[in-house]
């Protein structure tokens, strides 16, 4: 068989194998367990560690200017959807 | 096609829409509410860092305010003085003073559930300059519980040195993000980072000297550097107004440095309007492959650049917020000051004027007013 024709073959084999079974279907996905109206706790400023910008910004540079070790520690990755 | 390709071809536009749609209900699934922009802030700050021979202080500022609910903008301005009588400074060469200026701006949209960022970025010495622009993407979903956000920050430096106008280089950076923040339950986030920097031009210090077999040469550095940083990090509130977070950070890098950060904070109220924090952080580090203390053969690269050896460092600090004015709805105006002690124990750096292996204690202080509106 010609090889660049496994790759499709075996997944239209396996797709055919799952659509043939009668009891397959996909995961359901979790409901959102956390409601807008829970998320008072998490909009409190007392969850924000010691995130003021510039007070942030000031201690990372003077770690950042003596260490090896940088990266991953500005606020980035977003807040709790509860502003 | 045979048959029963035919079949099965048939059957996989009803799989695809299936998948499909889970997606598009993951993603849509309590998407009325939508992303809203920084809080309107104005911050003036006075730091002070002291240690290991050197002095840095100076005042900074930042203002951000949204325009129409749908535009944020920003500006900073960071103004560090710096007296430096360091070890590196004191056994090769003279104490100096210099300052280091730097502005942002900066702009935000929301859009729904999106927050796109843009800012640039100018920090000017008399032998270094910075450039930078950054780009910054973030998207809530399922049901505004799950943050992903992606950033780009192109950064171009330009490196001079004193008394020596012949010499002129540059240091090219890319910097690459992806973070996820995950509500985990009403009083509970957790979060991961990971950060890829590249750096390609000239990455040491032409001031700085190496030693091989007791004698003092030029640091010669690789010019091209790649590191990768991975950052975990989980907040919660304990309830009573007490909060407690804890972060661990795993770092490595193609010049063999790898690194451990742990640090946790414990937050909690103090009558209606102080709040206090205390905080510890631990930091350790290996060697960079081209490090030494004294190197006892000639090798390309070369540098007895402390920030590249082993040495592992112990912090303590507090912080103390009282809130000075409060208007419901209208602004919050708090005054925070902040204290922590840093140990730095170096591994494999020894003071030349003891012979004894390297350590000293800085103080980091920071006094500020912070109003949002």
């Amino acid at each position: 068989m010609n090889k660049a024709r496994v790759l499709p073959t075996a997944l239209l084999a396996c797709s055919a194998a799952l659509s043939g079974c009668s009891s397959f279907s996909l995961p359901k996905m979790p409901e959102p367990w956390v409601k807008p109206y829970e998320r008072e706790r998490l909009a409190d400023p007392i969850m924000k560690g010691s995130a003021d910008p510039l007070s942030a910004r000031h201690r990372e540079h003077v770690l950042v200017v003596r260490e090896g070790a940088r990266g991953a520690n500005s606020a980035q990755g977003g807040g709790c959807g509860c502003n | 096609m045979a048959a029963t390709e035919i079949r099965i071809a048939s059957r996989l536009p009803g799989l695809l829409r299936r998948a499909a749609g889970l997606l598009g209900s993951l993603l849509a699934v309590g998407g009325a509410k939508a992303i809203e922009l920084p809080e309107n802030r104005a911050e003036a700050l006075y730091h002070v860092y002291k240690g290991g021979g050197v002095t840095a202080d100076g005042p900074a500022l930042l203002v951000r305010k949204s325009l129409a609910d749908k535009v944020s903008l920003s500006g900073s301005y960071y103004v560090d003085a710096v007296s430096n009588a360091s070890i590196d400074v004191v056994t090769t060469a003279s104490p100096f003073k210099e300052k280091r200026t730097s502005y942002d701006l900066g702009v935000d949209f929301a859009h729904r559930d999106s927050l796109m960022s843009m800012s640039v970025y100018r920090s000017k010495e008399p032998d270094y300059t910075s450039d930078a622009f950054s780009l910054d993407l973030s998207h809530e979903f399922f049901g505004n519980m799950t943050t992903i956000a992606l950033g780009y920050t192109r950064g171009l430096d330009k490196v001079f040195k004193k008394n020596e106008v012949s010499f002129n280089d540059y240091a090219k950076h890319w910097q690459y993000r992806l973070g996820l923040t995950q509500v985990l339950t009403p009083s509970m986030l957790a979060s991961a980072n990971l950060e890829v920097v590249s750096d390609d031009g000239y990455l040491g210090n032409p001031y700085r000297a190496a030693r091989v077999f007791g004698a003092t040469v030029p640091e010669r550095n690789p010019r091209t550097r790649t590191s990768r940083a991975l950052k975990f990090r989980v907040i919660g509130d304990l309830g009573n107004r007490n909060a407690a977070r804890a972060e661990y950070r795993y770092f490595w890098d193609t010049w063999a440095i790898k690194a451990h950060t742990l640090e946790a904070g414990y937050s909690r109220y103090v009558g209606s309007d102080w709040l206090a924090d205390g905080f510890t952080r631990f930091y350790k580090q290996s060697d960079a492959l081209f490090y030494s203390d004294n190197a006892t053969s000639e090798t390309t690269y070369i540098s007895r650049n402390r920030q590249l050896s082993a040495f592992r460092s112990f912090g303590i600090g507090g912080k103390l917020s009282y809130t000075a004015k409060r208007v419901p709805g209208q602004y919050e105006m708090k005054i925070v000051g902040s204290i922590e002690r840093i140990r730095f124990d170096y591994k494999n750096f020894t003071d030349i004027r003891t012979g004894q292996a390297y350590m000293f204690n800085a103080n980091l202080l920071q006094l500020y007013v912070t109003a949002t509106y």
